[in-house]
């Protein structure tokens, strides 16, 4: 089956030649028009077409942004804040990033009208400590957005006044954990908050209600007001509404950024046929489909999963149809949409340590389970590919990697562990004989991070 | 705590099958706690905000289950009993308060895992020299690995590195390979010191805490965060490597640099005290002392103490002591200084003798600045106590202005003091040299120089007594170590000079509860570990100094405006 065409929703413009990020060129494309019409409605109404979208979160948990609206307090007498993760962080994923840098007015439309919807009067785009230059693109954006009345006081004469600031993020992976990044935002370290009682819909940033988006999601609110929640859920398959952007990177022909509607490709035809398959001469051995946290998955095991009518069926690697929810039964996500592709030159043992050396290094320090296992992993990985590996390693990974997830505050817990089980899982002979096959070493795994 | 919750306000919880009702807002820990039932944790302290970032609390949890469209209870058919829907994964005792019908696990399967789990991280970075580590037997890491330690190690790679003594203040030295990043020292120096200088550099297993560029960890509460920590990487400079824990026997007392009145504890071996520790007492101290209250032992042993009875400068015994005071005392003339800084028992002993000699009873006051906290103003501990055993009936003055003009005048002719050094408080050498000075004291002053009768007597770690603090708040403290020979209980001098038989605690208590109403049916054993509040209301008109601090608020000054 042939794959299906992209279908550019975010990137409509993107890449078009003669696109800028200028807001003259947006506006010609029909840019703020959306933001227009959004004031002179009721929010409500916006906020309901948002559920009725069954738009899900980008930044990887892939959480209702409608439900995660509802939950805010709106009874607390308190300011709402509304704060933009730009804090694009996890390995494998590049998206937001190109979103800010080539089309940043998109954002800021997409922001303003969520605010508008949420009576948020100031808003945060948290950008990631290592993009100075989207920071810069992203300021001179809201400047230009203020100077036409889009953004700041009396927003298009209609009395609704807020102001957009943008934050460099601290250089930590951990930032981009929203309560993590809540702390960042308020000038302490990223440690994440304890949930309850700090849930950010409720006791947020400055202890007041605040509704955290990804940059993916909040473009997404400016289609979806655009053209109505019901027109969203056309878009990909129930439950998976919209579309995705995938960052495919490692070892295919054409890696990069591709939008397509949710569901509707499989993983086969996206890295074969869009991303024109394994490079000559090799073969794909594994993928990890939404950011490196992600668990991989192995070319040639299969999974049997149950439909709704009680039947099972079985799917190839390839097969699987790139949602959240199919993902999730194969036992990986969709996460952030970071598709990591590895072929038969890739050593499971040092990729594993690339990315158990990067984690370790990401853990803020606070739980002992992250803390301590992320660093045992990285040190037992980091022994092997030095040629101190034994044969009870891999057993020993396993154990250390199972003590952490669901023990810890934050899902850094899972991201640090979900690697190294299922790398151990998925390839565990690779680690056992590790000791004796002494590796005749090809080219060292590309280098992750 | 303190006073009985209404039922309105309790909570029903099931801890590992048994039932109690908490008060609401309690934490899963304190409500397992009031079963006896122990939830390990390190990062959890009742006074400090909660982080909930050890991870050693977690605990399988659960609430009832009931019908979503109902709202009818989900019966167990099995049990007969409700169902409850188990949490699949644990949380954490410290940051989940009780709420009605929880369900609590303390040791099942899961439960032992987690900690297990997080017992082995904690130690794979932690040196294991616990035989030369000074927090040995009382530190926590070591008590939950007898119960949830391997025993082996599984870690073969190098561990971290970092500093090893890094002396974060004056009083307090910093390992930091030891440190398990509870923060709890971090939150102590914010939330209750509110001197914010401690913090974390680096990040994950890395991390490494110290004081912000600049800064030291000098307040004069910094030994607390010794006490809060769990493990020995925070240590007293003054008392790490010096002794044993296990091998000190600990007596209960009280701070007695000013009316606040914190309970303490004392640790001493074979008559040398080491330390001063707090004692929690949630009405008075919570689980804090000043650091200046934990360096008050040292007077036991300083080179000034005073170890004979002299007459005019000769030794001599008690019995010839005590009939050369009261021969100066003859003539009349005689005015008492009695000390704010004694116990209930010899202010009133003091007021005996000042009746019996119909003499002049005098205090000394000591003012200076309280700290909002745990160091008053009133910078002595039993002002209270003097008024309460009818010592004095108004409030002392800093200097003996009125004393020193009658010296002058003639009027008086023998001062016997209790203790108190009355050249500080404004007598001059010439007053002294005018008249007989008598004194009892433990260490030499102007006062005891200028005495024609100097009687040693005993610190108050030597002894046992009682306090009134600034609450009105009746507290005991008991005998430490053995006073130095040549020193005389100061109720056994006090007795003599009076000419009373009761010479003893127990039976000054008995002439206490005769003479004194508020006390009629207290006996020394009978007051309780946390005190007993007396009736304030007769001295509700008195100007008392005090500021406010921890659990104490001055009566507001209405009565005056």
């Amino acid at each position: 089956m042939a794959a299906p065409e992209q279908r550019r929703i975010i990137f409509a413009h993107i890449n078009e030649p003669g696109y800028s990020n200028d807001i003259s060129c947006y506006v010609r494309h029909g840019g703020y028009e959306v933001l227009k019409k959004a004031v002179t409605r009721k929010p409500e109404e916006l906020i309901e077409e948002v559920k009725k979208s069954g738009l899900r979160g980008r930044g990887g948990a892939g959480f209702p942004c409608g439900v995660k609206w509802g939950l805010v307090d709106r009874k607390s007498g308190k300011p709402i804040y509304l704060i933009v993760n730009a804090d694009e962080s996890e390995p494998g994923t590049f998206k937001d990033r190109y979103i800010m840098h080539q089309d940043p007015h998109q954002l800021i439309e997409g922001t303003m009208i969520s605010c508008f919807a949420n009576n948020v009067k100031q808003a945060y785009i948290y950008i990631r400590g290592e993009m100075p230059h989207g920071a810069r693109i992203l300021e001179k954006a809201i400047a230009e957005a203020r100077a036409a009345g889009f953004v700041g006081q009396n927003i298009l004469g209609t009395g609704y006044s807020c102001e957009i600031y943008v934050h460099r993020g601290a250089g930590a992976y951990i930032c981009g954990e929203e309560t993590g990044l809540i702390e960042s935002l308020e000038g302490k370290r990223a440690n994440p908050r304890i949930k309850p009682p700090y849930f950010p819909a409720v006791l947020g940033l400055y202890q007041c209600p605040t509704i955290v988006n990804n940059v993916e999601t909040l473009c997404h609110v400016k289609y979806i007001v655009e053209h109505g929640g019901e027109a969203f859920t056309k878009l990909g398959t129930p439950n998976n509404t919209g579309t995705r952007i995938f960052c495919v990177s490692g070892h295919v022909q054409r890696p990069g950024y591709y939008e397509f509607e949710a569901g509707k490709i499989t993983l086969g035809q996206l890295l074969n046929e869009v991303c024109g398959g394994p490079l000559p001469g090799r073969k794909f051995k594994a993928v990890i489909p939404g950011g490196s946290s992600a668990k991989i998955l192995r070319f040639g095991e299969t999974f049997t999963l149950k439909n709704k009518d009680g039947s099972t069926r079985t799917l190839a690697v390839e097969d699987i149809p790139m949602d959240f929810d199919t993902l999730a039964a194969c036992g990986t996500m969709g996460g952030s949409g970071g598709v990591i592709v590895m072929d038969d030159t890739v050593n499971m043992v040092e990729a594993l340590a690339n990315i158990n050396a990067f984690y370790s290094h990401e853990s803020c320090g606070q739980c002992t389970p992250c803390r301590e296992g992320s660093l045992w992993m990285k040190k037992i990985t980091t022994r092997m590919v030095h040629g101190n590996a034994r044969t009870e390693d891999a057993a020993l990974l396993k154990s250390v990697a199972d003590q952490i997830p669901g023990r810890t505050i934050c899902a850094f817990g899972e991201a640090c562990s979900w690697p190294t089980q299922s790398f151990l899982a998925k390839f565990g002979d690779e680690f056992k004989g590790y000791a004796e096959a002494k590796p005749t070493k090809p080219a060292p795994a590309t280098p992750l991070i | 705590m303190s006073a009985p919750a209404k039922p309105a306000d309790l909570v029903t919880v099931n801890i590992d099958g048994k039932d109690i009702a908490v008060p609401k807002g309690t934490n899963v820990i304190e409500a397992a706690r009031l079963l006896n039932v122990d939830v390990p944790h390190y990062c959890y302290h009742p006074k400090l905000s909660i982080v909930g970032n050890c991870r050693m609390c977690l605990i399988e949890m659960g609430m009832p289950a009931v019908d979503p469209a109902t709202k009818a209870p989900v019966m167990d058919p099995a049990t007969g009993k409700q169902k409850i829907n188990w949490i699949p994964r644990p949380q954490i005792g410290c940051g989940t308060n009780v709420s009605p019908g929880l369900h609590v696990k303390t040791t099942s399967p899961m439960v032992k895992d987690a900690r297990e789990g997080v017992m082995e991280f904690l130690l794979i970075n932690h040196p294991l020299d616990c035989p030369i580590c000074d927090q040995a037997g009382e530190c926590k890491l070591q008590e939950q690995s007898t119960g949830y330690g391997r025993g082996y190690s599984r870690f073969i790679e190098q561990k971290n590195v970092k500093p090893k003594r890094t002396q974060l203040g004056p009083r307090v030295t910093l390992d930091d390979e030891r440190c398990i990043l509870c923060s709890r020292c971090i939150r102590f120096s914010k939330e209750v010191a509110k001197d914010d200088v401690l913090g974390f550099i680096d990040r994950g297993s890395y991390s490494t805490l110290t004081c912000y560029p600049g800064k030291q960890l000098a307040n004069n509460y910094s030994l607390n965060t010794v006490d809060i920590c769990p493990v020995g990487a925070l240590t007293s400079t003054d008392f790490r490597f010096k002794m044993r824990v296990w091998f000190l026997k600990q007596t209960n007392s009280i701070d007695t640099e000013s009316s606040v009145g914190a309970n303490t504890v004392v640790w001493s071996r074979e008559g040398a005290i080491y330390r001063i520790t707090p004692r929690r007492n949630d009405e008075v101290n919570d689980t804090w002392i000043a650091d200046s209250g934990r360096e008050l032992f040292k007077a036991v042993k300083a080179s000034d103490r005073l170890t004979a009875i002299k007459v005019n400068g000769n030794e001599s015994s008690l019995e010839i002591a005590v009939n050369a005071a009261l021969h100066f005392c003859k003539d009349g003339g005689v005015a008492v200084v009695g000390s704010g800084r004694s116990s209930v028992e010899e202010q009133f002993l003091t007021r005996k003798l000042a009746e019996s000699l119909k003499a002049s009873a005098h205090l000394v006051s000591r003012v200076a600045k309280g700290d909002g906290l745990l160091v008053s103003a009133d910078r002595n501990p039993n002002v209270r106590g003097a008024l309460v055993t009818g010592l004095i009936s108004a409030l002392p003055s800093q200097q003996l202005g009125g004393l020193a003009a009658e010296v002058d005048a003639g009027k008086i002719k023998t001062i016997i003091s209790v203790g108190e050094d009355l050249a500080e408080a404004g007598l001059t050498p010439a007053q002294l040299a005018k008249i007989s000075v008598i004194y009892l004291g433990t260490h030499a002053n102007a006062t005891s120089a200028a005495a024609k009768v100097v009687i040693p007597t005993l610190t108050m770690f030597e002894k046992s007594g009682s306090l009134v603090n600034q609450q009105f708040r009746l507290q005991k403290f008991a005998k430490a170590v053995p006073g130095p020979q040549g020193a005389t209980d100061d109720l056994v001098v006090l007795a003599q000079l009076a000419n009373i038989a009761a010479a003893d605690l127990a039976s000054v208590w008995k002439l206490l509860a005769a003479e004194v109403p508020a006390l009629a049916t207290t006996t020394h054993p009978s007051i309780p570990e946390i005190g007993l509040l007396l009736d304030a209301t007769p001295y509700a008109a008195l100007p008392f100094v005090e500021g406010e601090t921890l659990h104490y608020k001055p009566a507001a000054k209405a009565s005056a405006a």
